[in-house]
């Protein structure tokens, strides 16, 4: 894999930027008018209530949707929309809020497709299973070889992800994204619906995917102990707003944040 | 070197290399393709390993730990410092951070070859309590920011060794020369046993404790270098030390590490293993398992699995066994081994197996069986770690569900008059390590070993039983000899009984209190229309006192056909209200009751198994699992049961 890019996150360029982007769907408005950035190498947490705008946003930055105002800036290139080949292609993978694998498939079946942009050999050569196809299915299948060990998911390499409880699943999804070598890895709701346990050890693969692999990390989450605990930067968005962004500390002190999100008490 | 005369591990490592050199020796699951190493391969891997610890300062004497699960590495490791003379200790990989503290301060460890960032984080945090130390590990995950300092991985102490052996010929040599200055008589290893009470002991044991019994072993049960064996039991448990290790390098077999230990009954497949040893739960899996997927299955697979697996039952162990069996039952057992026994065998893993073992507790029965009549060669055995494992087991075609076999060869067994059993063997150990005075309480001085337990030979067969731990070991008014733990583990062989305490030390007649099993009663009542609301009134239950006063019966019968305990059959029984309760106190955390605790708190309910009383009135205090308290109260039925008479001769000799 990659070398790691150490702990330069507080000196880290951004990666990726969106300013001023506003998405609207009909009468509705999903953002308006938000500007955030993720640094090269951080964790960066985007929060708020539900219908705040998170997935959407995540939608815009990895160019399933298209935001009507605003622009994208991601590795340097500026553009106002994302395409979602791009950004695959650029190197930013992602899991989804519901787990998205191929049910009928292995795990290891499912993580390999993760590989498929990194395929080079043509299809002729793959459907004989032969020759330089070969040599590379061998080298993907010992990168993904890596991520099974990496995410301890050995015991399940060959079950239908179908019948696998959803913590695993979840994992399994994390591996896929991984299979990508991503420079920048979304995750949304990566610990909805696990209990406490699935939850540190899903804490410690995201921190050992950030700190072992240097992947940039922007994740929704609702739990906001893993919040605070996970990440560097978080950002606040409540009604397609942004109302604060800042380190966990600072979030967590914001008068607007605890009204809108924490509740005001009473 | 002569093979006979290679009385150490190292030694017979390099006889190994020389005379099977190319044979696999050791294989891992690693990225998901089986790595292996041949004999010779070993031997270079160990030597720079071994080389490497030297130039890192370990040195004849010191005691270094080996904490992790089963890896090649740790393995070697062991080897590797046995060749400069130093003492291995392996460590339970589960133990917390204070356990491991004791164990490493105790040894006095200067060394420690650990798994991975786990376990270094562990000794870590309690690394300043401990003078100097030195840490070597096998995964370096997650190690890359450690301060290196003592900290170093297994990889570059190899390295080490290699350029050290490299830049000066006369090293290799004097590697050799070090490997030749260990005698049998040395101290190989010393393992903790994790000791029911009190701190853990450490049993040291020489190389001729090791070797010799893995040897005999070996014979005994025809065991050659064409075995392969999977290793998953811990490190620290003498069992794997003697069959993944001493076993190992003195057939020269095949040991197999499986990737994780979620793997363990896939690699196992994979590999199809011609030698096992599990303790009952590792068998009770895995037919739980199987039993669970057929209840799944189509009806005609549930009908012909049903129909075949009744016909194994019936003749599968007589054809074991090489009995007469008719032609007809031969053929469908024929016909069941293509369609249901040879797949299912290979489900587990067990297609190729030659020898199983079942040691460390009572197996039940049933199961036992199971396995058995599906051809599976599956024996008992008795062990310690102060014996070096082997004290007895079962000769192949002398199989019965509840003894523990023959004395091993070289081994002698005797019961003193309490009924302990005591052996003396070749693999007698040295002593407890910095603690002559619990060596010389179990060690008798005209050197027999006393085991604990109390056991009897069975005069039909001539294998040993044992029933209980001397300690707790009991006699009637009468005389006749009580084994609680005997009666218990006959009862809780029943699906439908989870919990049982016996009590009839200084009493007249044996009575029982019972626990039923929710899940298993529970589902029997569902399938019979029996309503309830609560645990406390389905244990009430009239038709479960029945189904429960069926099984006494039967385990009543059983004392009287074995003799020595007949006139401690059951005579009176209660169902109690609630579920024995570790966070009561009533159960241990390893799941043991507690006797004397249960006999005080419940004493209304044992004075009505005694007084005659139909039913008797009880009031508990129980823990919730959030910590708080409640008063239970109950009215709970008390039954007679019918004893079976009996005959005179086992009278005699209970007398």
């Amino acid at each position: 894999m990659r070398s790691p890019t150490g702990n330069e996150i507080a000196a880290g360029e951004s990666i990726l930027s969106v300013e001023n982007v506003s998405l609207a769907f009909g009468g509705v408005k999903a953002i308006s008018d938000v500007s955030l950035d993720i640094r090269k190498g951080e964790i960066r947490a985007i929060i708020g209530p539900n219908g705040a705008g998170k997935t959407s946003m995540l939608n815009v930055i990895n160019g399933f949707y298209t935001p009507q105002k605003g622009r994208i800036t991601f590795k340097g290139a500026t553009r106002t929309k994302m395409r979602p080949h791009e950004a695959a292609l650029g190197g930013i993978a992602r899991t989804f809020q519901n787990v998205a694998l191929f049910r009928g498939m292995t795990a290891l079946d499912n993580i390999m497709t993760g590989r498929s942009l990194k395929m080079h050999s043509n299809f002729f050569w793959q459907l004989l299973r032969h020759g330089p196809a070969m040599k590379e299915e061998v080298e993907h299948r010992k990168r993904v070889e890596d991520i099974i060990e990496f995410l301890e998911i050995a015991h399940i390499r060959k079950v239908p992800v179908g019948v696998l409880p959803y913590g695993l699943q979840k994992r399994v999804e994390l591996g896929r994204a991984l299979a990508m070598e991503p420079d920048l890895l979304l995750l949304d709701e990566p610990m909805a619906g696990m209990n406490l346990e699935e939850k540190e050890d899903m804490s410690r693969y995201v921190l050992d995917v950030n700190n072992f692999y240097g992947t940039t990390i922007a994740l929704i989450e609702h739990d906001m102990g893993v919040v605070m605990d996970l990440s560097d930067r978080v950002v606040v968005l409540d009604y397609g707003r942004k109302i604060a962004d800042g380190t966990p500390d600072e979030v967590k002190a914001n008068k607007a944040v605890i009204d809108a999100y924490l509740g005001v008490a009473h | 070197m002569n093979r006979a005369e290679a009385d150490t591990f190292p030694k017979l490592l390099i006889d190994n290399a020389a005379t099977r050199g190319s044979r696999i020796s050791m294989r891992h699951k690693d990225l998901g393709i089986w790595q292996s190493w041949t004999w010779a391969q070993v031997l270079d891997e160990v030597r720079a390993f071994s080389v490497g610890l030297e130039q890192l300062g370990l040195k004849r004497g010191d005691k270094f730990a080996v904490v992790g699960s089963n890896r090649p590495r740790l393995y070697w490791a062991m080897c590797a410092g046995q060749a400069l003379g130093a003492v291995p200790v392996p460590i339970y990989a589960d133990s917390v951070a204070d356990e491991m503290a004791y164990v490493l301060e105790h040894a006095g460890s200067t060394f420690a070859i650990v798994e991975n960032q786990e376990q270094v984080d562990k000794l870590l945090s309690i690394v300043e309590r401990l003078t100097t130390f030195h840490m070597v590990y096998d995964e370096p995950r997650g190690l890359r920011d450690y301060e290196r300092g003592k900290l170093s991985w297994i990889d570059d102490v190899q390295k080490l060794g290699r350029e050290k052996l490299a830049a000066d010929p006369s090293r290799l040599a004097a590697w050799e020369a070090s490997v030749a200055q260990g005698k049998g008589s040395d101290l190989a290893v010393m393992l903790y046993t994790s000791g029911t009470t009190g701190r853990p002991k450490g049993v040291m044991l020489s190389f001729d404790n090791a070797i010799i019994s893995a040897r005999n072993g070996n014979v005994f049960d025809k065991l050659d270098e064409n075995e392969e064996t999977i290793a998953y039991l811990p490190l620290a448990w003498v069992g794997d030390h003697l069959f993944s290790y001493a076993q190992h390098y003195v057939a020269g077999y095949c040991v197999n590490c499986p990737e994780a230990g979620e793997t363990v009954v896939e690699d196992r497949r994979e590999i199809g293993t011609t030698y096992a040893f599990a303790p009952p739960r590792v068998y009770e899996n895995l037919l739980t398992l199987t039993m669970v997927r057929m209840e799944d299955a189509s009806a005609p697979k549930r009908a012909m699995f049903r129909y075949f697996i009744d016909h194994a039952r019936k003749w599968g162990e007589k054809i074991l066994n090489k009995e007469p069996v008719p032609l007809t039952a031969r053929l469908i057992y024929r016909l069941g081994d293509i369609l249901v026994y040879g797949p299912l065998k290979n489900r587990f893993g067990l297609t190729r197996i030659r020898v199983g073992y079942t040691a460390g507790e009572a197996i039940g029965p049933e199961i036992f069986r199971f396995y058995r009549a599906l051809g599976i060669n599956l024996k008992q055995l008795y062990g310690q770690t102060e014996a070096s494992v082997y004290i007895t087991a079962q000769p192949d075609g002398e199989i019965y569900a509840d003894t523990v076999g023959k004395p091993n060869i070289d081994v002698d067994v005797k019961i003193a008059d309490n009924g302990e059993v005591l052996f003396k063997s070749p693999g007698v150990f040295l002593g407890y390590y910095k603690d002559p005075e619990k060596t010389a309480e179990t060690k008798t001085p005209d050197g027999w070993v006393r085991t604990g337990d109390a056991g009897f030979f069975d005069p039909k067969t001539g294998h040993l039983k044992i029933i209980d731990r001397a300690k707790d070991v009991g006699r009637l008014k009468d005389g006749t000899l009580f084994a609680p733990k005997y009666i218990e583990n006959k009862l809780k062989f029943y699906p439908n009984i989870k919990e049982a305490v016996a009590i009839g030390d200084g009493r007249d007649d044996v009575t029982v209190m019972l626990n039923i099993d929710l899940v298993a009663v529970g589902s029997w009542a569902e399938r019979n229309n029996v309503v309830y609301g609560s645990y406390q009134e389905l244990a009430g239950h009239p038709k479960v006192y029945e189904m429960l006063e069926k099984h006494i019966d039967e385990v009543n019968k059983s004392l009287v056909e074995e003799g020595v305990m007949a006139s401690a059959q059951i005579k009176r029984f209660l169902v109690l209200h609630k579920e024995l309760d570790a966070d009561d106190g009533e159960l241990t955390r390893t799941m043991k009751i507690r006797r004397g605790l249960i006999a005080e708190r419940y004493g209304a309910l044992v004075n009505a198994l005694y007084d005659g009383s139909k039913v008797a009135d009880v009031a508990t205090e129980v823990t919730f699992e959030d910590g708080r308290k409640g008063k239970l109260a109950a009215r709970v039925a008390v039954r007679d049961v019918k004893t079976h008479p009996v005959p005179p001769a086992a009278m005699e000799k209970a007398a």
